[in-house]
């Protein structure tokens, strides 16, 4: 098997058509846009008067039940792409195809179907309607689309108590904590059973132990729906924690998109190794990421390749092969993993 | 950008030159005032221009060329329709639906339920016992008067300030040109609105009703339009997700979350459309301000304070309850309640209605207290403010005197001595040193359509009062203010007496100064200082309290004793508020210079009056924007007092 296909996403099997594909995407800010993007087209490094340019050049695919992780300090630029991925912002230049179609030629009543019935969205501030309680902001798509009173609020009783919050229906959400606020901002955003599924720094208004418990639920949420994510996130860890792909932006740029792994093991960029060097790699690198494809089989139990160096720590120790296998969740031997090289890591010494 | 480009503006030193250059002509043009050419002391007649003939060629073409007339008289026969159903229902005239008038006490148990729900018990029992009070008081009739005229106008314009304020809010180009507009509108004089009214409706309820709805709608679309543009990105982006149309955005999302801005504008609607209909007594609606105004003339104090009281009742019940309501927030109930449950009020409120219908039926004083048999407290306040007046006469007699003779006179005479070039160079320096070159043309051309309206002595009148006024309120209203700040318990019942103040019809301030100084100009005077200082008093308050507490301890820290502190650190961080209730002392005094004009001066507002008693539309819109200009003027000069001060990275 080719190394290739084990580092790339986990999710799909044989070549898929991916769900979202941005080609050479642009979003300029300013009075004169398209003049802006003009300049640049001249020198790529010019600074337009007044503009700012907060997507620059961007092209990448999410493949169908992906989980894309879009990484980037404040002022990179992953909100705006995030929003230009769902349209909430008119892309400067370039094309965003959607399960093959390009959004930015959608007529208005397209554009809104396609929302009402592919896309859910969740804000950093949550976004909800002050007036209505939980359950009025959870059924607030459906009635958008014109859904009957008695499905939609049976639906939106569901997406509740999935999101754990039974018992709260009525309650509005100035009565709520900010994780309640943001259980119902999800469930919202799952109300009408989307595919693609836009989460834009939902945990980063939460304190550190409710962000943590909210991590988990979405982790338990995602392992259940198997969707397509678009995840923001300024949190490094956060998006190690949960994405099968980072990709990292700096001034509307994506400076490097690959997995977890990759990312840790070669940074493409002095920036993004800066964010990798404080971190405790053992806790991020899983087996299958560091095994090498071997030609000769290796004798014996084979290591789950879907768990980090961290939790393998002890069969790690234990083992004294010098090659231990690696196998899939399937069963499937895919590499070997030289036992030296992840003591090593194991250890905090060089990778 | 256009910030950064201002600083080096107001630091180059050439706007104090220019300004005292300007300042130096006009006092060599005072000083030479003997040697001037009579051109220079006052318009020439040549240059006077005949606005009033153009406005009223504009007004008789939009009325019979048009045919205006007939669209105005048509909204004005539904209007008049609408008002019939509630007098009917309120106070029992005789047109359909012919069931009224409800018994005063099923009106004031609705009232005591709404209080109920919108603010507890405290604000039921206010809001009940002001009905009561009007009903024993024998003032039935002529409160219900009043209200069945708010009733129509408030709700048509609520609907009509939502319309062009989700216009302006929608398209730019509406906004831009809604602002000048509603700019003019929020400074021109109440009597202003009234003549062009009386041209297209003539005198009575409807007419009060319109101008009414006219006058009270700007806030409303400044609301409308603030709260949808502070709608949260997030919350619309929400909804766009959500598959919502732009419609649907607009019903379900925007308004609903701009919600507590728009009820604010609901209430500033129901408080101008009190002033505006107490006020309109004086195109013929009746009410209590109709009662009011021939009390007042008549001198008859202790009857005129009893209506006073009611009016102010009033005012305060509706503000509190329709403050109430924007400031509600919902409250969930837990599931599984029933419907009687969940709404206790409602239920009490129908069993009490029902009860009360059948008492009344029993008990006639339930259903109508008869003039006869109301309670008046007219006498005894009679006899306490006679002994009063005797009290502080020998005060108040010298004080006429003193402000008469030493002040007033000398001051009035000195106004209308100064050359007419001069006050407008002076006006320009005072610009210019503010805001530059354009603020200087902005003060030139406000004051110089004043000069060539012909109107300029009588303007210069009112500029002395108000002036005067605005000068003895902050006297009163800056210390008072620095006084309330010491403690948090202090400001917080001063600012509540001040928000309650400021919700009283202007017309009622003129009770106790004419009680207390006859009517003249004294009484002018000091009416509007006590109209005007009440603003004073609050934005000095809210300023201060504004002061960050880090900024105080840092002060603290240094050493800084009490009045340093005050001088160097509160009060220069206060300032821009305590510019804005100047601002606002201004243009109240402006109103109250103007409504005060019938208790006898000699200013803009005489004859605006005179304008309103002849229907004389040219006429009266120039005096009415003679006035706005004077309060645009310094509006204008205070925002850009505030800019700079920003712009140089103060406090704003």
């Amino acid at each position: 098997m080719p190394v290739t296909q084990v580092l790339s996403a986990p999710a799909p099997q044989g070549p898929a058509d991916p769900v979202i594909s941005c080609r050479n995407v642009w979003k300029i800010f300013g009075p004169r846009p398209q003049a802006a993007r003009a300049e640049l087209r001249l020198d790529p490094d010019a600074r337009p008067q007044g503009h700012v340019v907060a997507v620059h050049d961007v092209t990448l695919d999410v493949m169908p039940g992906e989980m894309l992780v879009v990484m980037g300090l404040s002022g990179s630029g992953k909100s705006t792409l995030v929003r230009c991925l769902s349209r909430l912002n008119e892309i400067t230049s370039g094309e965003i195809l959607v399960e093959g179609r390009e959004i930015g030629r959608l007529s208005e009543a397209e554009l809104i179907d396609l929302r009402r019935r592919k896309m859910g969205m969740v804000f950093q501030s949550f976004g909800l309607l002050p007036n209505r309680n939980a359950l009025e902001n959870v059924a607030f798509p459906l009635e958008m689309r014109g859904q009957d009173r008695r499905s939609r609020i049976e639906r939106a009783r569901e997406m509740l108590a999935l999101v754990g919050l039974k018992g709260r229906e009525s309650y509005f959400p100035r009565e709520l904590s900010g994780g309640q606020q943001q259980r119902v901002g999800i469930a919202r955003s799952l109300a009408v059973e989307p595919d693609i599924w836009f989460l834009d720094e939902p945990f980063s208004a939460l304190d550190p132990l409710i962000r943590r418990e909210m991590q988990d639920e979405f982790l338990r949420l995602k392992g259940m729906l198997r969707k397509t994510i678009i995840f923001i996130t300024h949190d490094f860890d956060e998006a190690l924690r949960l994405a099968d792909r980072i990709a990292i932006m700096k001034d509307g740029r994506v400076e490097q998109c690959d997995t977890p792994d990759r990312i840790v093991l070669s940074p493409a960029t002095d920036y993004v190794a800066r964010f990798t060097a404080e971190i405790d790699r053992a806790r991020v690198l899983r087996a299958s990421g560091l095994a090498a494809p071997t030609g000769q089989p290796v004798e014996g139990p084979s290591l789950p390749g879907g768990q980090t160096l961290r939790e393998l720590a002890r069969q790690l120790v234990n083992d004294s092969r010098d090659w231990i296998p690696v196998a899939d969740a399937a069963g499937r031997t895919t590499g070997v993993l030289e036992r030296a090289k992840a003591l090593d890591i194991l250890l905090g010494g060089a990778a | 950008m256009s910030l950064a480009e201002r600083i080096p503006l107001a630091r180059t030193g050439t706007g104090p030159r220019v300004a005292l250059i300007l300042l130096g002509t006009a006092l060599l043009l005072v000083i030479g005032r003997n040697l001037l050419p009579a051109g220079l002391m006052r318009p020439p007649e040549g240059l006077i221009l005949p606005f009033a003939d153009w406005i009223n060629a504009v007004f008789a073409f939009l009325r019979d060329d048009l045919g205006l007339m007939q669209v105005t008289r048509a909204f004005a026969a539904m209007l008049e329709w609408l008002l019939d159903v509630t007098a009917n229902l309120l106070y029992g005239k005789n047109r359909w639906p012919r069931i009224g008038p409800l018994p005063w006490s099923v009106v004031a148990i609705s009232m005591a339920a709404l209080g109920w729900a919108l603010g507890g018990w405290r604000l039921a029992a206010l809001s009940g016992g002001t009905f009561v009070w009007i009903a024993v008081m024998g003032q039935w009739q002529w409160a219900m008067e009043t209200l069945s005229v708010i009733v129509v106008a408030a709700p048509f314009s609520i609907l009509l300030g939502l319309v062009v304020g989700i216009a302006a809010w929608r398209w730019t180009w509406a906004a831009r040109a809604m602002n000048p507009i509603l700019n003019i509108a929020q400074s021109l004089p109440h009597f202003a609105y009234m003549i062009p009214v009386v041209v297209f409706i003539g005198v009575g309820p409807k007419a009060g009703a319109i101008v009414t709805i006219i006058f009270s709608v700007p806030p409303m679309i400044r609301m409308t339009e603030l709260g949808l543009r502070k709608v949260p990105e997030e919350v619309v982006e929400a909804g766009r997700m959500g598959g919502a149309t732009p419609w649907q955005l607009l019903r379900s999302v925007r308004l609903p979350t701009a919600r507590t801005e728009i009820l604010i504008g609901v209430n500033q609607v129901i408080m101008q459309c009190l002033a505006m209909v107490v006020l309109a007594s004086f195109i013929g609606m009746p009410g209590l301000g109709q009662k009011l105004l021939q009390l007042l003339q008549a001198l008859k104090i202790g009857l005129s304070v009893e209506i006073g009281i009611t009016i102010v009742l009033i005012a305060v019940v509706l503000d509190r309850l329709s403050k109430a309501w924007a400031m509600r927030q919902p409250v969930h109930h837990d599931e599984g309640r029933t419907w009687v449950r969940r709404h206790p009020v409602l239920v009490v409120w129908a069993l009490a209605v029902v009860a009360a219908f059948v008492l009344a039926q029993a008990v006639p004083l339930l259903a109508e207290v008869p003039r006869r048999q109301a309670l008046s407290i007219a006498g005894p306040l009679d006899a306490l403010v006679d002994g009063f007046i005797r009290l502080v006469d020998p005060v108040t007699t010298w004080l006429r005197w003193f402000l008469i003779t030493w002040l007033l006179i000398p001051l009035r005479d000195g106004m209308l001595w100064l050359p007419f070039s001069a006050v407008l160079l002076a006006l320009a320096a005072a610009g210019w040193a503010i805001g530059g070159l354009r603020s200087a043309l902005v003060m030139l051309g406000f004051f110089g359509l004043i000069a060539l309206s012909g109107w300029w002595d009588r303007a210069m009148i009112t500029v002395y009062m108000v002036g005067f006024s605005v000068l003895i309120a902050a006297m009163i209203g800056f210390p008072l203010g620095i006084w309330a700040t010491r403690s948090d318990a202090r400001a917080r019942r001063v600012l509540l007496l001040c928000d309650t103040a400021q919700t009283f019809p202007s017309f009622i301030y003129l009770i106790p100064v004419v009680m207390l100084f006859g009517v003249n100009d004294v009484a002018v005077v000091a009416a509007v200082v006590t109209f005007a200082a009440v603003p004073l008093i609050r934005y000095t308050i809210e300023g201060l309290r504004g002061v960050p507490a880090e900024l105080v301890e840092a002060a603290q820290m240094s050493g800084a004793t009490r009045q340093q502190m005050l001088w160097h650190v509160r009060l220069p961080f206060a300032l821009p508020v305590m510019m804005v209730g100047v601002n606002q002392s201004v243009m109240f005094s402006l109103f109250m210079v103007i409504i005060a004009a019938f208790i006898g001066t000699q200013d803009l507002g005489q004859e605006l009056q005179r304008a309103l008693s002849a229907t004389d539309v040219g006429k009266g819109m120039v005096l009415g924007l003679a006035v706005a200009f004077m309060g645009l003027a310094v509006d204008h000069l205070v925002k850009r007092l505030t800019e700079r001060r920003r712009a140089e990275g103060m406090p704003g």
